[in-house]
């Protein structure tokens, strides 16, 4: 299959050749010999009318991306700040665009316009002030309003107030596997550092912190919608990232230091899931399983699982082999689900207790990278998107 | 050959290989320049395979990487990082540094200046050697046991400290740091030698605004050089020090392969300052040569005067002095103090000012002129619109709120192939089919160059454009696979369009291969000014010959582009021309 493949690209870009060099070389005829190797009116006629064309063929092909792409670019932002982000990337786009539009229009078509003929003679033109000035001072003010709005947006998002309810979160990176730590009733979430890590507190947190006891390490983030989130970024080993892009959240782990990112998601998972756009989303991928599951089937292998919405945290930043399956699955819910759920989570002393309690087989408890396997546990429920 | 000028007789080797002939250093740095983009260009096809068809068998992996590399034909997932390591490695300094710097600043400086050759030709030989030394030793990287090294080409610790974390951060790693090293010690021989050539040893006349654009920016890349490169060169001895005894400069608090190690009190956020020092630099000293190079060939070839020299100028020195003062902006995230992100977007959007400048410029430059439309100049235009496409999409990575969320996706990838990758090599290529004559006194096909250009035109957006849409999806770069995420499955399909175009592109720089090489040996014989271009090189005859001119150094009387002034018969008045009796000369 792909032997066969290549050779009909290899086949084709023959053609293509072939065609490209008939074109050109027939344009030569009749043209006087001996300036072969330079561009003559009869090449510049064929690259003007060329680069006329490519600005269509730039235009053409951006509006195909649109219709074809569009749909890809995450829309509906799930936090608060994500629809200042929005808001000011709309902006953006809006200016791009409209330079983009002009400029390779005005480039394109010069190249065409005044495309070289014998006996033409060009303008000696060297320079104006005025127009200088007038492509310098339009530049600053769009930019200035640019920077102004984004520094504006910026601040709103990194600087938390101190003083503001949150919820105190820990999201801990390692190769490659997430895990979270919330700060329990206290809200103040334990020291910690790696050199505490033993058996299960695979975070290294400091046990004999008194805010560490009431602290709970889980594999999956529970959130309640409209109330802010505070997170904590750790790493235990390289540089990760940890990316959540419909809540357009970002922010490195860094190992040695403490990173920090705080948003309020406004949008619970299963009203994200009912969003039309959505809906259709999910839909067309599951299309795209259900063909892809044909063809494994074909193979003897088992089908894909059907996909169902659910927030995710990835990892963003180069940091090792399987740096392409690091995620966590985060779930936005009401208020009262989100308690219910914390409640039911074991807290870290508890589990460093039962842990420690003499086991009929200790052999089986020892040194399990018990966190691990509940990540890929994890990584199964989101494909089987429960 | 006997000239006036050489007092020695040329052997083949000092001819031919130890060559402290400034011409033939360019021809080195040329061919050493495109041998490696064979190279990089590959490796970057094998993991655009990879992505297209995720863990999927193909013969040509078993041959080109091995068992080892691709067992049973299916990349390792920590090859496949090795080799975006290594492309990007290799395009970004091997490339579009040294290949199109090394060659244009070392043929073109003496030429269009009216020097001999460089300062010191000497250290100009040293600096080629060291350069394909370190051109060896990081092919020699990709064979090693362990792999080569796959840290991302921004190599930021621990990931490249430390072996535990990936392979390919044992020996890999150590060669390409001494690869670099050398590299770096041969830039900077480059570039000190092109900055006293332009000061020093500039011809009767040729003063500081009669150079042609193209030595501008030679020199302004030159002094970016000598400043961002030495940080790259101690922030490569750090980890070096990290690395091999036991320092903690980039590394603290670390438990990996279930051992706590020793190191406390450093910090890989050090690390990233100190790299994007000079890798933020590093994109400007790979695209102000690639734009001085189509500024000559834009004025050239419209038959008109650059729009704009000064400016051109001054945005030359603007945006090479923002370049050194917004590195922060690819660290927006990186942890580091959110007043700092607010300063980098500041400094950050402001370079969009000389470059709109430039941009600008180069349109009017098209206007109302007499284009001749031949290879040179349509890579030159194709230079202009990527680089307007590409940069454009910085003014969202430049603001820090909007980098939150396209940070490190595919939007990143192509913003920066299309700004700098694409721009750069377009220059390139420009810049060969311009010079070709002057290097090897011999014409390229130019039907093959017209071919060679409309492909790469279209392939170059088929390649980029999709890319931005799949980066807007939230997909992060640097995945091995996107199958682990039902998420992105609905963007399989693009990326498969994406390899193919990145194929055929790929593909079609063979035309341009073999119109470069066949055209060495079997090319037209070219005249002496094939361009009508006004600059010195062309004065100079077509054979080649130490000292450049036989007899005195022509003296210049005017700037390099008087073309179609009025008053003259000709559409060009060389700077070698005297001024007429009450012409007046711009600018002076």
């Amino acid at each position: 299959m792909n032997g066969l493949l290549i050779l009909l690209i290899i086949v084709l870009l023959g053609v293509a050749a072939w065609q490209l060099s008939k074109i050109f070389s027939l344009t030569q005829i009749g043209m006087a010999k001996g300036d072969s190797t330079i561009a003559n009116d009869k090449d510049n006629n064929i690259n003007g009318y060329l680069m006329f064309a490519f600005v269509g063929f730039i235009y053409i092909f951006t509006i195909y991306s649109f219709i074809k792409w569009g749909s890809f670019v995450l829309d509906t932002p799930a936090s608060e700040h994500g629809k200042d982000y929005d808001n000011l990337m709309n902006i953006s786009w809006i200016i791009i665009f409209t330079v983009q539009t002009l400029t390779q229009f005005l480039l394109h078509y010069f190249a065409f316009k005044y495309r070289g003929k014998e006996g033409q003679k060009a303008l000696y033109y060297a320079d104006n002030n005025k127009l200088e000035a007038i492509w310098t001072i339009i530049p600053v003010i769009v930019l200035a309003v640019l920077i102004l709005y984004g520094l504006y947006t910026w601040n709103q998002i990194m600087y938390v107030d101190e003083d503001e309810e949150v919820i105190n979160v820990e999201l801990y990176a390692k190769q490659f596997s997430w895990e979270a730590r919330y700060a329990g009733d206290d809200n103040t979430l334990g020291k910690a550092n790696v050199r505490y890590i033993k058996d299960v507190n695979t975070l290294g947190v400091d046990m004999s912190d008194r805010a560490s006891q009431d602290d709970k390490v889980v594999t999956e983030i529970h959130l309640p919608v409209g109330k802010k989130v505070h997170f904590r970024m750790r790493s235990q080993d390289v540089l990760h990232s940890a990316y959540m892009p419909h809540f357009r959240a970002q922010m490195n782990c860094v190992p040695g230091m403490v990173t920090e990112f705080a948003f309020i998601p406004t949008i619970t998972t299963a009203d994200m899931r009912n969003m039309p756009g959505m809906v259709k989303k999910v839909d067309g991928i599951n299309k795209i399983r259900a063909k892809k599951s044909v063809e494994l089937a074909a193979q003897g292998k088992p089908a894909l699982e059907p996909y169902t919405f659910d927030y995710l945290l990835l990892c963003n930043k180069i940091c090792g082999a399987s740096h392409f399956n690091m995620q966590l699955k985060i779930v936005v819910e009401s208020e009262a689900d989100y308690k219910k759920w914390l409640k039911e989570q074991k807290t870290l002393a508890s589990a460093i207790k039962e842990a420690n309690a003499p086991k009929e087989d200790p052999a089986a408890v020892k040194e399990t990278p018990a966190v691990a396997e509940a990540v890929v546990d994890t990584t199964k429920a989101v494909a089987k998107g429960k | 050959m006997s000239h006036d000028h050489g007092h020695h007789k040329d052997t083949f080797i000092t001819k031919y290989i130890f060559s402290i002939d400034h011409k033939m250093i360019a021809k080195q740095y040329l061919i050493s320049g495109l041998l490696m983009g064979i190279v990089g260009v590959v490796l970057s096809l094998f993991f655009r395979m990879q992505i297209a068809w995720p863990e999927e068998s193909f013969e040509i992996f078993k041959i080109f990487l091995g068992e080892k590399m691709a067992p049973g034909g299916v990349m390792r997932n920590d090859i496949y990082l090795a080799l975006v390591t290594i492309h990007g490695t290799i395009m970004v300094f091997f490339v579009l540094t040294a290949g199109l710097s090394g060659t244009f600043s070392n043929l073109l400086i003496p030429l269009q200046i009216g020097a001999r050759d460089m300062a010191s030709g000497f250290m100009n030989m040293l600096s080629f050697w060291m350069f394909f030394i370190s051109c060896v030793v990081m092919i020699v990287s990709l064979f090693v046991e362990s792999g080569p090294a796959s840290a991302g080409w921004t190599i930021y610790p621990p990931l490249s400290a430390l072996e535990e974390a990936i392979p390919g951060s044992g020996l890999g790693m150590t060669l390409w740091l001494v690869s670099m090293a050398i590299f770096i010690a041969s830039s900077l021989m480059g570039s000190l030698n092109y900055i006293v050539t332009v000061i020093n040893l500039r011809t009767e006349g040729m003063t500081m605004t009669r150079l042609p654009l193209t030595v501008w920016a030679f020199f302004i890349t030159a002094i970016i050089g000598v400043i961002s490169f030495p940080v790259l060169f101690s922030a490569a001895l750090l980890l070096i020090f990290d690395r091999s005894f036991g320092t903690s400069f980039y590394l603290s608090d670390i438990f990996i392969k279930g051992e706590v190690l020793h190191y406390q009190g450093g910090s890989p956020v050090l690390f990233e300052h100190l790299f994007w020092f000079l890798g933020h630099p590093e994109v400007y000293i790979v695209l102000l040569p690639a734009l001085g190079i189509t500024s000559e060939i834009i004025a050239t070839n419209s038959r008109k005067p650059i729009f704009g020299y000064r400016a051109m100028i001054a945005s030359i020195i603007a945006i090479a002095f923002l370049s050194t003062i917004v590195w922060g902006h690819h660290m927006f995230i990186s942890g580091m103090n959110p007043f700092l992100g607010s300063v980098f977007t500041f400094t950050t959007l402001l370079i969009a000012i000389p470059s709109a400048v430039k941009a600008f410029n180069y349109i009017t430059t098209l206007w109302k002129g007499n284009l001749q439309l031949n290879p040179a100049m349509l890579f030159s235009i194709g230079l202009v619109s990527t680089f307007i496409s590409g940069g454009l999409t910085g003014i969202i990575l430049g603001d820090s709120t909007l980098d939150i969320n396209v940070h490190d996706t595919y939007f990143v990838v192509a913003h920066f192939h299309l700004v700098m990758g694409i721009s750069a090599l377009y220059g390139f290529f420009a810049g060969v089919y311009h010079w070709f004559p002057r290097m090897f006194g011999r014409m390229m096909n130019k039907t093959l160059g017209y071919i060679h250009f409309w492909v790469t035109a279209v392939c170059a957006y088929g390649v980029f454009f999709p890319m931005h849409f799949i980066g807007m999806a939230g997909l992060p770069r640097r995945y091995y696979t996107n199958s682990n995420f039902p998420l992105f499955d609905e963007l399989a399909d693009t990326n498969v369009l994406i390899t193919m175009f990145a194929i055929v592109g790929a593909a079609f720089q063979l035309v341009f291969f073999w119109n470069f090489f066949y055209s060495i040996f079997k090319g037209k014989k070219a005249p002496m000014n094939p361009w009508r271009s006004n600059t010195l090189e062309w004065t100079a005859p077509v054979e080649h010959m130490h000292g450049n001119w036989p007899g005195e150094i022509p003296a210049v009387h005017r700037w390099p582009y008087d073309y179609s002034k009025p008053g003259h018969d000709e559409d060009f008045v060389p700077q070698t021309t005297p001024m007429k009796e009450g012409e007046v000369e711009l600018h002076h």
